[in-house]
């Protein structure tokens, strides 16, 4: 077989491989009981515990699980913006970068704040070091948060009536000391001893063998490039992200970085069974996601190797497929298969350019966003599949005339409206961002880099990553201007903390009511039936409502060549 | 409340000293260790320093070219070109690029020329071409070198990394380090 194809099945097959046993491990950090890094990490987190104040024993109700949420964000939002617009200023600046914009550092701050990293600045001119190092900390916290939400889920999940969901800083703080750290430095090793830089000093001048003098940015990548992966943020330390041969030099580091981003999300589905106690769920729940993800795989990955028609057309050899945008060291398929995990896991971070990609590449990219929750980022992906259950029981349990039950839990009006709320509210953004952009081609057209059905692509697949909390885009948008930092930023803080609120109060609602244990007249949540089930309201729900807008975009694209 | 926003605060303290500077500090004293203590991977030509997995513009015809790039190889401003696939104004630069290779090695055939070598790659800075790639500039460089055409065949299948492990991923060649190895040939 092709040594292309060998190479993605082995990335998929590692990460499962490996994401068992980290699932096991994850639920054992929430339930509390012994791992082997406790004696590193209980000293640490102790003195954590200390400096700040805070109990981490006292158990605290959904609600104020998220008053601390969004407090620890706001503090990080307006810290984040004066270091950004104060960088120049600030100390670790050797090639002398400029401060950010106001404009520009909101949307920065935010993106990061949210886990998104879309990033409308490129890593060589726009940043410093110091804030190539906040923003590696946000990579960290935010990451974090996402993981803490998802433990409050599980605590909610428990077959008992309570109010009392665990501690969030005793979460949030396990997350990253924990999880995300340990496997952050494994990474970074591994990048370090394959030529990714680390390094404190500014721009190097080189002379070329042909005689030119180039210029070479380099700094702490390998540090900043392990939890770009590890916590699905994506950001990239260099404008062209795991692309640029610094950040990502060699086939074997690229199978790296793409285990490192799929595994904590692989791993939390796991953790959740390991936690309840409730393997065949997990199961469930991964093969419908796993179906979604090689439903959009597979073709893209075809495409992508099948090469651009119209280049075929031109008479030369075709063979190594569509090569415009993509590195020669990677090749069509890794790189094909690149772009959907990092929208299916929402981490953003690209080795091509997406924006270059063949049209049905594009849509399923874009589909991939759309749907948002197969597997998803670092706990927020079982956060938003979580809604899509709920919708599920409760559209089986009126289609059999039972009482929609999940878990022991009787699901009502309440939970069904903000499970609605949260499922449209993604789709609202999306299209409402898309129709004002193009509404005012002053605005959006004018930005565009490519013209025709692909212009819509570009616009469409901004809001998308940027309601989905993805990051990567098609970067031939020219971004950083106000229309597009204000409106994204205000798109991605809506689109975070709403999907995080609306699961958690769901959970917390469920958790506070009657048990009502397992009967013959139960509908049973961890079947192939109920599978398909859940597989089907998400087409409904997330594929169909943005047909018509794929329609204009990609579709019309492939329509269109030849 | 008022609790939780000082706790907050105190926390985020701990949490940028933790995250940004030792967990940084870490990595980089394990850097020390790397090859070149983390500043990347060189290699010596001419006496003078190179960035093995920095592509650079080779465009002179002696030379085995490397892919084009969007960005003329600036190695501190990557970029792609972001163009799509039907966009009409770069197929016709692909299409100027096919015609202008052809030009220049008259004796290959349109069909021959592998598609990484007519267009930009995402970085910008790709240090790779396709052995095809490198194949189709052999009759040009022997002309101009007036070298042996075996010893070019030879010398790229010398400089040709095989798939990871023999079994993952394409095969490629790192065009500076071929043609670090191409002057050397006297």
């Amino acid at each position: 077989m092709n040594t292309e194809i060998i190479g993605i099945v082995a990335m998929f097959l590692i990460t499962l491989g490996l994401s068992i046993p980290l699932g096991k491990y994850i639920a054992k950090v929430y339930t509390g009981q012994k791992t082997f890094l406790d004696p590193v990490f209980n000293p640490i987190e102790k003195l954590f515990y200390k400096i700040s104040g805070i109990d981490a024993t006292k158990e605290m109700n959904w609600k104020q699980h998220m008053f601390v949420l969004l407090t620890l964000n706001t503090i990080w939002f307006l810290l984040g913006m004066i270091i950004l617009m104060c960088q120049g200023w600030l100390p670790l600046n050797p090639d002398n970068n400029p401060n950010m914009t106001a404009d520009l550092a909101f949307n920065t701050a935010i993106s990061f704040l949210v886990n998104c990293n879309l990033q409308h600045y490129s890593g060589e001119t726009g940043v410093t070091y110091l804030s190539q190092l906040f923003l590696m900390f946000l990579q960290f916290v935010s990451a974090g948060i996402g993981l803490a939400a998802a433990a409050v889920l599980f605590n909610a999940l428990k077959e008992r009536t309570t109010e009392k969901l665990g501690n969030f800083y005793n979460y949030f703080i396990k997350s990253c000391t924990r999880i995300l750290l340990p496997v952050s430095v494994v990474v970074a090793v591994v990048l370090l001893f394959n030529g990714t830089p680390m390094t404190f000093e500014g721009k190097d001048t080189i002379t070329t063998l042909q005689g030119d003098t180039v210029q070479v940015s380099t700094g702490p990548v390998a540090a900043f490039t392990a939890i770009k992966h590890v916590g699905t943020n994506g950001g990239g330390f260099f404008g062209t992200n795991s692309s640029h041969p610094l950040e990502n030099p060699n086939y074997f580091t690229n199978m790296v970085e793409m285990i490192a981003q799929m595994i904590i999300p692989f791993a939390m589905i796991f953790a959740l069974g390991f936690y309840l106690n409730r393997r065949k769920l997990s199961w469930m729940i991964f093969s419908v996601m796993t179906i979604g993800f090689l439903a959009l795989t597979v073709p893209t990955v075809m495409a992508e190797m099948n090469g651009n028609p119209e280049i075929e057309a031109m008479g030369i050899d075709t063979s190594n497929g569509a090569t415009e945008g993509k590195e020669v060291r990677f090749g069509a398929a890794a790189s094909g298969y690149w772009s959907i995990a990092t929208t299916v896991i929402s981490t953003g971070s690209v080795n091509s350019m997406h924006d270059s990609a063949m049209p049905l590449s594009g849509m399923n990219q874009l589909l991939a966003m759309m749907v948002n929750c197969f597997y998803g980022s670092c706990g927020v992906g079982l956060l938003n599949f979580y809604i899509f259950i709920i919708l599920a029981v409760f559209i089986s349990g009126l289609m059999v005339g039972r009482t929609p039950e999940f878990l022991g839990k009787k699901i009502e009006a309440r939970e069904m409206k903000i499970a609605m709320i949260v499922a449209l509210f993604h789709t609202l953004l999306i299209l409402v961002g898309v129709a004002l952009s193009t509404g005012f081609p002053e605005q959006g057209a004018s930005t565009l880099n490519n013209p025709g059905f692909h212009g819509f692509s570009e616009i469409l697949y901004e809001f998308t990553s940027s309601s989905a909390n993805n990051g990567s885009g098609f970067e031939g948008l020219g971004d950083n201007n106000p229309w597009w930092n204000i409106t994204t930023g205000i798109v991605l803080l809506l689109s975070r903390f709403l999907p995080i609120i609306g699961p958690i109060a769901i959970a917390g609602i469920l958790a506070n009511k009657k048990h009502i244990p397992e009967s013959a007249g139960t509908l049973k949540t961890d079947t192939t039936t109920f599978g398909l089930m859940i597989f089907s309201v998400i087409a409904i729900i997330a594929a169909l409502s943005f047909f018509p807008a794929l329609a204009l975009g990609p579709i019309a694209e492939y329509f269109s060549m030849k | 409340m008022k609790k939780h926003i000082l706790s907050g605060i105190k926390l985020t303290a701990v949490c940028l000293v933790f995250f940004s500077g030792i967990y940084t500090l870490f990595i980089l004293g394990i850097a020390q260790m790397a090859p070149n203590q983390g500043k990347g991977e060189i290699v010596e030509a001419n006496g003078k320093k190179q960035y093995l997995n920095i592509g650079q513009s080779f465009t002179d015809g002696k030379y085995f070219n490397s892919r084009p790039s969007a960005v003329a190889y600036n190695a501190a401003g990557s970029g792609g070109s972001n163009k799509g696939p039907s966009n009409p104004e770069y197929l016709a630069e692909v299409k100027q690029r096919i015609d202008t290779f052809l030009i220049q090695n008259p004796e290959i055939k349109r069909s021959e020329i592998p598609a990484d070598l007519v267009t930009a790659s995402g970085s910008g800075l790709d240090p790779n071409i396709s052995a095809q790639a490198a194949k189709v500039q052999v009759k040009r460089i022997t002309k101009i070198r007036n070298i042996n055409e075996q010893k070019l065949v030879h010398l790229i299948a010398e400089n040709t990394d095989k798939p990871l492990l023999g079994v993952f991923g394409p095969e490629k060649i790192n065009v500076l380090q071929l043609n670090i190895a191409l002057d050397k040939i006297k």
